[in-house]
């Protein structure tokens, strides 16, 4: 029984002018101690999808409909007060912006403390203590430093606490979105390093939603591509980077600068991600597509296999194939 | 428990700020000015019955309406009570007004605030109206029209006046929960499965306090203004005791025949002591807002 199992969901935004479908139709799973990576423009729905996990999704978003099994359980109908119980212990989320992720009146200590008599309150502040001093040495922060407040550490160290907050108490899986975007290129790998040794020491599986392509190729064993909303390509390891089958992915690539051929003009994909309000017809990603067909205008193409573990959604691969549902 | 957390981390934050006031420029004298005056003014409230020169209240101590001379410093008014120890004792209705229907204005206006627009929906634009409505009546007059039904007392007046106040701080809370309860830290401590209570006592709460102190001390400057004026059209405290408010009533008609100092010097300790408590109001919105710093 994999870990996360996702079936056909879909999450809207019923705004008052009208229903954004912010993911439809997405289905994955996660075994445990596996990384996947969900890449995709702002607004494609990477970050819904992650929310949708930990059933968070801001209002006015619900879950539209499809399964989401945790462990073989189906969170999305389960009561509030147990969802309570699956956040932090289950499943955790380290979110974007460590600036503001911690509570700038209360201590780094007392934000462990807090969480773990939350999960356990049989544990003495005592002992809450010691491990959260175990959790900040493993993350190479000097223990002494928890009665600090987080205007006292630097941004990648904030991180860092998040992090360690996260995996305070041993989840299975850690959903971490854009961990690293708000933090400069030599913390960034740093933070990536330590999320991936911790993943291995602590055999939990991890989301990491990026839209960073060369992030994710570098570090996860699946990948989705997101693009309005669908998953447009899901591919396994290298595979994604050795044989891009979406044009979408394709002109992703091509837009990472290279080293070598730096003289290289880089590629930008024309146009903008469409009106999540009023999609275009058809294929979501036509309007910038070089390859558009008639096709493509007027139907949506089906997420079809086109090799081992290999699913692309675009008529270029026949109209036929395994319909992901 | 948690409470004595959040006492202690906002202690923290305040102590280093209070013992160097005075290194925080113009804004860090203003509270420490506005510290002394309402300082002196409670010892003086407090202590006044003890150094008052005679009983304030006792009548005929000197002839009627005698202007100020050695043995009657500030006067006497027309029932020949000595104006110096009224001045000195007259404080403290005014103090206790102001304090309790700050009080209550807390007690009320703060847990109102934080629940309905954490809870949002119905129960918000329940709240909001109410409150809205109650801004909507000009202050004095709806202290003056609730404060005549109850009748005069302490804790009447100070009900009164309370419900003038609760919805600012209703207001205060209420955007400022609005904009703390979607910041990344709220968001962070509901994803790793923290309930309601804490989200609202532990996040949200404590980071609304520093707006609440500077209503709270603002809110002080004005009661007092207000308690002042419902002694001064007699919905105050009954006569015998001595109060500033009352002796401007007592001495308004007196000022036509040239008897300036029974009003002149309650008056002054009115304005003084609501100069006070706004300097501290005024100099804490300046030193907690980093915006208004420079």
């Amino acid at each position: 029984m994999p870990l996360l199992e996702i079936s056909s969901l879909a999450v809207d935004y019923r705004t008052s002018r009208g229903t954004v479908h912010a993911v439809n139709d997405v289905s994955f799973f996660l075994e445990k101690g596996e990384t996947l990576g969900l890449v995709g423009e702002s607004g494609s729905g990477k970050s819904t999808l992650g929310l949708s996990i930990i059933r968070l999704v801001p209002y006015p978003g619900v879950i539209g409909g499809g399964r989401i099994k945790i462990d073989g359980r189906d969170i999305v109908a389960l009561p509030e007060h147990e969802m309570q119980t699956f956040r932090g212990t289950k499943v955790a989320y380290v979110f974007q912006d460590p600036m503001m992720s911690l509570n700038p009146v209360k201590k780094i200590g007392a934000h462990f403390v807090e969480l773990i008599r939350t999960h356990e309150p049989n544990v003495s502040k005592k002992e809450a203590f010691e491990r959260a001093k175990t959790v900040l040495k493993n993350l190479g922060i000097q223990p002494e430093r928890i009665n600090d407040y987080q205007h006292q550490f630097s941004g990648g160290m904030r991180q860092r606490i998040m992090i360690g907050l996260a995996i305070a108490l041993n989840p299975d899986l850690v959903i971490a979105d854009e961990p690293t975007t708000a933090l400069d290129v030599i913390v960034q790998a740093k933070i990536l390093d330590l999320l991936e040794s911790l993943r291995k020491a602590y055999q939990m599986a991890l989301i990491l939603i990026s839209h960073d392509l060369s992030i994710i190729l570098e570090r996860c064993d699946k990948i989705i591509v997101m693009y309005a909303g669908h998953m447009v390509e899901y591919a396994e390891g290298t595979e994604l980077h050795d044989r891009p089958a979406h044009p979408y992915t394709q002109k992703l690539l091509q837009s990472i600068p290279n080293i070598e051929l730096s003289d290289q003009k880089l590629t930008a994909i024309p146009g903008s991600p469409p009106d999540m309000l009023n999609p275009p017809n058809g294929c979501r990603f036509w309007p910038r597509c070089s390859y558009t067909m008639e096709i493509c205008r007027v139907k949506e193409p089906l997420l079809i296999s086109i090799g081992r573990n290999h699913l692309v959604k675009c008529f270029l691969y026949g109209e036929k194939g395994v319909q992901s549902e | 428990m948690s409470e004595k957390k959040i006492r202690r981390s906002i202690l923290a934050r305040c102590i280093p700020r209070l013992t160097s006031l005075a290194k925080k420029g113009p804004s860090g004298w203003m509270i420490m000015i506005g510290i002394v005056i309402v300082l002196t003014f409670i010892v003086i409230t407090m202590i006044g019955p003890w150094i008052s020169p005679h009983n304030p209240s006792a009548l005929f101590i000197g002839p009627p309406v005698a202007s100020p001379s050695s043995q009657f410093p500030m006067g006497t008014n027309f029932l020949g009570q000595d104006m110096l120890s009224r001045v000195l004792c007259g404080g403290s209705v005014m103090l206790q007004v102001a304090g309790l229907s700050v009080l209550i204005c807390f007690i009320i206006g703060v847990p109102i605030g934080l629940f309905s627009s954490y809870s949002g929906g119905f129960v918000d634009s329940a709240c909001s109206l109410v409150m809205d409505a109650l801004y909507a009546f000009p202050g004095l007059v709806i202290a003056i029209a609730i404060a005549a039904m109850l009748g005069p007392g302490v804790i009447n007046m100070s009900l009164s006046i309370a419900v003038v106040y609760i919805p600012t701080y209703f207001r205060i809370v209420r955007s400022q929960v609005l904009s703390i309860k979607e910041l990344a830290y709220t968001e962070a401590a509901r994803a790793a499965g923290a309930k309601w209570h804490t989200i609202l006592f532990r996040y949200i709460f404590p980071n609304v306090i520093p707006s609440i102190v500077v209503v709270t001390t603002i809110n002080f400057a004005d009661a007092i203004l207000t308690a002042a004026g419902l002694t001064f059209i007699g919905l105050g405290v009954s006569i015998d005791v001595p109060d500033w408010g009352l002796d401007l009533t007592m001495g308004r008609k007196l000022i036509a025949n040239g008897a300036w100092w029974v009003i002149t010097f309650p008056g002054i300790m009115i304005i003084l002591l609501a100069l006070g408590f706004t300097f501290i109001g005024e100099g804490l919105s300046e030193l907690l807002n980093p915006k208004l710093q420079h």
